[in-house]
């Protein structure tokens, strides 16, 4: 046997010694989840509904929730308190100068509003409210969006009637064909204008951190 | 995908001389003659380090970058977030070279702040329409067969979001630098969802992190089975922290908030779940008032480094234009720089390796004679994307987007070297 065929063997027996090479199907590893472990990290709420938990709460519930537990950042009315979002309000702003995106001027889906509550606030003390909270704030907040009355009690069973103002205006990636110019396999090398003018300069406004000065309020935001 | 293929030949160097000064320029470069200059001290006087020994070999156990490089961190911008815990830093693009980013340097974005997860109380958990729900533990994942390494980029798709207005920002960091390009180490998200077995009626799956945002977004269930990871390392070493240590999902070419960091589940449904970070944010509100959603590749851009205005060219003659240009979309191809603001355009050489969906580095050699410069680059990926100018970009979308910023960028540099972010027409 040549040098090579002998590793070659040997590579052989080491090999079945780990009984084949394994595929994605034969995984042997990890170990079924129980219904208990599903339950407990399976809090997510989609737009039909799915996911919601027993339970209802009111606005006059909400409202007293809201103002212990929320207002310090977004406001007593949700108006937002510094940079903290903006909860309510801005209906009519969306093709203005500086859109509001609030629940009741952008949000499509009320579902949005009771699984992000439920799942991630009060900011720094996440998943501590109870399913009937959740349904009071989500409630209050409905009606400091002019979405349900003052007397509303939103529970698991009226939930998914409730829609949001914006919903229709949220439509598929496009880009490919509203602009489809982009795909240019020839883009212009040589004299692509006849002139070039300055129209916008970073140093007016002077936001850049350690500029060292005071600028105006700058636009735009991380979201 | 292959991801060992080098990367295009390099052309032979290149220097592009400004036209007009093929003259007058020659002068601006020239070293001094050798008769006026006087001997340089830290060639002719000895300096402390090659005197006395310095530290021993394990001083640093973890290396750390010379103290000259101070400098070279993430940044913060304080007023555009009411907190640091759900915020964002950004990465120090100019100051660095090459494709890979520093694991130190990556820019962070958190929405609960950053958890730290002991990796063996860390559980990774299947579900929903699946057969057989599962839980991984760490040791399990890493047993798991098809390990991969995979070079990409993360992007959020907020990059360069707060110019859609106009040049707001000085500074490639701030303007460009919500983006990083590791090696990540993983497997293949479709292994964990084949071994729970996928039912015929599953199109989505949802990623979760057990952070304290419970960070959550929907993903077509054929990205997640084409080319998403499971991953625990980057650049060779474990996940930091900030980038989701123990475990992170890797959604190659998409916008970086769908890469769930700290991520402990994966559900499987049949539509998505509306979930905060894919209605209310992560949609592009155009300018009639309504919003694209699930805006998920990240299309073809590139921005200039250096020079930029945290790296200003210190003098004039032979100086290199660097940059980095990616596309969601597949490969960069192509890279021109002009130098005049869009008038005269050159190909720039791209220089090391040019993988699917991760950054590619462009260099053009440049013989600069002081004058004013309006340096910009137009990145080509191979669907025949080319990168968009920022007006073209707002004649379709407008101006309140936020996100999904690939507009041109253009540095002004002035005859002193400085550098400014600036617009042009």
């Amino acid at each position: 046997m040549s040098r090579s065929a002998r590793s070659c063997a040997v590579a052989g027996a080491f090999l079945l010694a780990f009984t084949g090479l394994a595929s994605a199907d034969a995984v042997k590893l990890g170990r079924p989840a129980l219904p208990e472990e599903i339950k407990a990290w399976d809090i997510d709420v989609r737009p039909d509904g799915l996911g919601l938990p027993e339970g209802k709460g009111s606005v006059s519930q909400g409202e007293e929730l809201f103002q212990n537990n929320c207002a310090a950042c977004h406001g007593e009315f949700g108006e937002g308190v510094g940079r903290w979002p903006v909860l309510a309000g801005g209906q009519g702003t969306l093709k203005s100068e500086r859109p509001e995106k609030t629940i009741g001027s952008f949000w499509p889906d009320t579902s949005t509003v009771f699984d992000y509550v439920h799942r991630a606030m009060p900011f720094g003390a996440a998943q501590t409210l109870q399913p009937d909270e959740v349904y009071a704030i989500v409630a209050y907040l409905l009606y400091l969006n002019d979405v349900v009355a003052e007397d509303y009690v939103l529970s698991k069973e009226n939930f998914p009637k409730v829609a949001l103002p914006n919903q229709a205006n949220f439509y598929d990636d496009d880009r490919e064909i509203t602009e489809k110019a982009f795909w240019n396999a020839q883009p212009c090398m040589k004299d692509c204008k006849p002139k070039v003018e300055i129209t916008s300069h970073a140093a007016v406004l002077d936001v850049t951190p350690d500029a060292g000065k005071e600028g105006d309020k700058p636009a735009g935001a991380v979201e | 995908m292959n991801q060992t293929k080098p990367g295009r030949r390099v052309d032979r160097r290149r220097f592009l001389t400004l036209a007009g000064l093929a003259g007058a320029g020659a002068a601006a470069g020239v070293r001094p003659a050798a008769a006026e200059a006087t001997p340089d001290p830290d060639i002719v006087n000895l300096p402390p380090w090659t005197q006395a020994l310095g530290a021993g070999v394990n001083n640093h156990p973890y290396g750390t970058p010379s103290p000259f490089e101070k400098d070279v961190v993430r940044r913060e911008v304080t007023w555009l977030t009411a907190s640091s815990e759900s915020s964002v830093s950004f990465t120090p693009l100019y100051a660095l070279d090459g494709i890979i980013t520093p694991n130190g340097l990556c820019f962070v974005r958190h929405h609960g702040g950053e958890a730290e997860i002991d990796p063996a109380r860390h559980r990774f958990m299947i579900h929903g329409m699946v057969d057989k729900p599962l839980v991984f533990t760490m040791e399990d994942i890493k047993r798991m067969p098809g390990r991969t390494n995979r070079v990409y980029f993360l992007e959020c798709a907020a990059n360069s979001g707060m110019e859609w207005r106009g040049a707001q920002l000085n500074g490639c960091q701030y303007t460009h630098g919500m983006i990083h390009n590791v090696v990540y180490t993983g497997v293949p998200l479709r292994a964990f969802l084949e071994a729970a077995g996928v039912k015929p009626k599953g199109k989505w799956v949802l990623a979760e992190g057990a952070d304290a945002s419970a960070m959550t977004r929907s993903i077509p269930l054929e990205k997640a089975m084409d080319d998403c990871l499971v991953a625990w390392a980057m650049n060779g070493e474990a996940l930091r922290p900030e980038q989701g240590y123990p475990l992170r999902l890797v959604v190659p070419g998409w916008e970086g908030n769908m890469w769930i960091k700290w991520l402990r589940r994966i559900e499987v449904g049949d539509q998505p779940w509306g979930q905060r970070e894919e209605t209310s944010k992560y949609t592009d509100l155009l300018a009639d008032g309504r919003s694209r959603r699930f805006t998920f590749i990240m299309d073809a851009k590139s921005v200039v480094t250096s020079p930029s205005p945290q790296a200003p060219l210190h003098a004039k003659g032979p100086n290199v234009v660097s940059g980095v240009a990616w596309s969601g979309r597949g490969t960069i191809t192509r890279v021109d720089v002009t130098l005049d603001g869009g008038k005269n355009w050159t190909t720039a050489r791209i220089e090391g390796p040019a993988l699917p969906r991760a950054m590619t580095r462009f260099y053009l050699d440049v013989d600069w004679n002081g004058e004013e410069l309006l340096l910009q680059s137009r990145a080509m990926d191979d669907t025949g994307y080319v990168q968009p100018t920022k007006a073209e970009l707002r004649a379709v979308r407008g101006v309140n987007s936020i996100y999904h910023n690939n507009g041109i960028q253009t540095w002004l540099v002035r005859s002193n070297g400085e550098a400014e972010n600036v617009e042009v027409s």
